[in-house]
């Protein structure tokens, strides 16, 4: 299967100091037929929810970043089959939480 | 007390049920209040729609849930409301801020390359629509009960299309006209509807007897007219059962012409309860409503005509390409503002400047051509040159599809016969068939619109003007060997049936519903010795 999922712990850089407050990031390749249309969207945001972390994906590494909690601005993502998605979470539950998120689309959102 | 109001009778037959008013969204303005009040009523008005489409989707199931989940995921979501507030911020009304967001998030879908992106911006219309019922107060018309009589000023096809019609009702307007859209659709579902009853519309609630035979309205009818109605009702449910049990034999004249009877179609919902055994096929498909959200998507245009072919088993299907433009607008397509829209640009002369958004459409009807004898109708043909191009085009897209190897096959070329110079010029015309649109003949031959109640009575189709015109299509038809169809309102007319055959006229194609009915009209016709020349 065709799935770049990776997780980087980026906790180390920077100088915050604080453990709680770790970002960590991750990638996973788009693969469904459909995009994050409008079920696959609903799904990947009621997964972040399930988060206390606060959640962002991306299309390139680089952002622009958004809120994956947010069903609207995920729409507006427009991210099409083939895409790489990134994440990235900081809070306590942040590596759960990509490893939920990483997982459902590497399910293809239990459509396919 | 009873009050009879007179209208037009737009669509037949008899409906009795409470009046449920509908106000288009569309004109109304909110009286500004202040910013706190303006944000308050949206929230209310969100949180509102919000209740009703979750209530919504626990009663749904399959891809109606979807949808529904869909729409209930962003109304919790107050992104969607954001800018909205913004805009109230800067001293904006609740419906204009509303209105204004949820344009610009309807622009941002329609402009996705991809095309389940784009599809999604009729959902966006929905909730955006919803809110604002919500907001005025406005009751929603998917909840009206069974059996209502829908009162309005008016009708959008959509809101008729939204609307329940399996346990009965009617429709009542204040304007319109028997020719419009909505009274297409409305006789096509066999719904009673009276129109141009004036302002006294708005004055009508309670029991009302709609009389689609008469053109009457009763509100607070007595017992003896509600009597009177049911009596009514069942004798034409009578007359109209005889018709319907031999809906499925051929239609003769009593001196055994053979008359081809083929049905309008605007999607396969209309052919959920007819077999195509009962028909000629289909005579006319008309694809603003498949395609109105799929103008770039191949692949769902292709699987919907596939589906018309497969229901038709054989039978001809002519697909007429995208009619927009004239009362069926289609945002970021048509031109918004035209001082005369039925004048304007429409149809052909619209897909011809969208090639790109044409060259989809022929694609996905040679495409389905594949699968049987699909015919391709272009309407508001009023030049030969742009049939010409039209072929030009179609022979490229065909092209394209034998070099991708793609499944496809060479559909008949066809014009639809509406605008009255094409109607006279008909021999300048190459095209392998000719289908006459009598209801936009007959607007533009006697300058009377279609839309305008005042000068409804003008566009009769059995003005000599018009029939002279019809008789010419079909004289120059049948000499060069050519089918001539009518796929107008007029078809299924009993009113008119007889001086169209006259006309040289033998094939008509109907909506479902008058299926029985034209070929009852048909059977009355006597052509003995009265026959056009060969």
């Amino acid at each position: 299967m065709n799935v770049h999922a990776g997780m980087n712990d980026a906790s180390a850089k920077g100088n915050e100091g604080n453990l709680g407050m770790q970002e960590v990031t991750a990638s996973v390749l788009l693969t469904n037929k459909v995009g994050l249309h409008a079920r696959p969207s609903v799904k990947l945001t009621q997964t972040a929810k399930r988060f206390g972390s606060r959640i962002e994906v991306a299309t390139s590494a680089a952002g622009p970043w958004t809120d994956a909690k947010s069903p609207v601005k995920i729409m507006r993502v427009k991210a099409s089959q083939g895409e790489m998605l990134h994440f990235k979470a900081s809070g306590e539950d942040a590596p759960a939480a990509l490893a939920a998120l990483v997982e459902i689309v590497t399910r293809k959102f239990d459509e396919e | 007390m009873e009050r009879r109001l007179p209208g037009l009778a737009a669509s037949s037959g008899l409906a009795f049920g409470p009046a449920v008013t509908f106000r288009a969204v569309g004109e109304l303005r909110r009286a500004k209040g202040a910013v706190a009040s303006e944000k308050q009523a949206l929230a209310d008005a969100v949180a509102a729609s919000l209740r009703a489409v979750a209530a919504l989707a626990g009663s749904l199931e399959g891809e109606a849930a979807d949808i529904v989940g869909f729409q209930v995921a962003l109304l919790e979501d107050d992104a969607l409301t954001e800018s909205a507030y913004a805009a109230i911020d800067r001293g904006m009304a609740a419906d204009m801020a509303w209105r204004q967001a949820m344009a610009e998030e309807i622009a941002g879908y329609e402009i996705s390359d991809d095309l389940y992106f784009r599809a999604r911006s009729a959902d966006l219309a929905d909730i955006c629509d919803r809110v604002l019922r919500h907001l005025f107060g406005l009751p929603e018309l998917t909840q009206a009960p069974a059996g209502a009589v829908i009162v309005g000023e008016d009708l959008p096809p959509s809101a008729f299309l939204g609307i329940d019609w399996s346990q009965g009702g009617g429709i009542v307007l204040g304007a319109g006209s028997p020719s419009s859209h909505v009274a297409m659709l409305a006789r096509g579902r066999g719904v009673p509807m009276v129109v141009g009853i004036g302002s006294e519309w708005q004055a009508v609630s309670g029991t009302v007897i709609v009389d689609g035979l008469e053109g009457l309205v009763l509100t607070g009818p007595s017992n003896e007219s509600i009597a009177r109605a049911k009596r009514q009702a069942d004798e034409l449910g009578r007359s109209r059962s005889q018709a319907e049990a031999r809906r499925d034999e051929p239609a003769l004249t009593r001196d055994g012409t053979r008359i081809s009877v083929m049905i309008n179609v605007a999607g396969l919902a209309d052919l959920a309860d007819l077999a195509a055994e009962a028909c000629d096929g289909i005579g006319l498909t008309r694809t603003e409503f498949l395609v109105e959200h799929a103008l770039r998507d191949e692949v769902r245009q292709f699987e919907t005509y596939a589906g018309l072919l497969r229901w038709a088993a054989g039978r001809p299907v002519t697909i007429r390409t995208l009619d927009a433009g004239g009362d069926k607008p289609i945002s970021g397509y048509t031109i918004a503002g035209e001082a005369n829209p039925f004048l304007g640009l429409r149809g052909i002369r619209l897909s011809l400047r969208h090639p790109g958004i044409f060259r989809v459409q022929l694609r996905a009807l040679a495409r389905a051509a594949a699968l049987g004898p699909l015919k391709i109708m272009l309407p508001m043909v009023t030049m030969a040159q742009e049939l010409e191009q039209a072929r030009a085009l179609l022979d490229a897209a065909l092209a394209e599809l034998a070099a991708e190897g793609v499944a496809h096959s060479a559909p008949a070329l066809g014009i639809m016969v509406e605008v009255p110079a094409a109607a006279m010029a008909i021999a300048g015309f190459d095209a392998a068939f000719f289908s006459i649109g009598s209801n936009d003949l007959t607007q533009y031959a006697t300058a009377a619109a279609r839309d305008g109640s005042e000068v409804a009575t003008y566009a009769d189709v059995l003005h000599p003007g018009v029939l002279a015109m019809i008789a010419h299509v079909a004289r120059h038809g049948a000499e060069v060997g050519r089918e001539v169809s009518l796929c107008g309102d007029a078809g299924g007319d009993p009113r008119a049936i007889a001086a169209l055959l006259r006309a040289g006229v033998r094939a008509v194609s109907v909506a479902p519903g008058l299926l029985a009915q034209a070929k009852a009209a048909i059977r009355d016709v006597d052509l003995s010795g009265r026959e056009p020349r060969a």
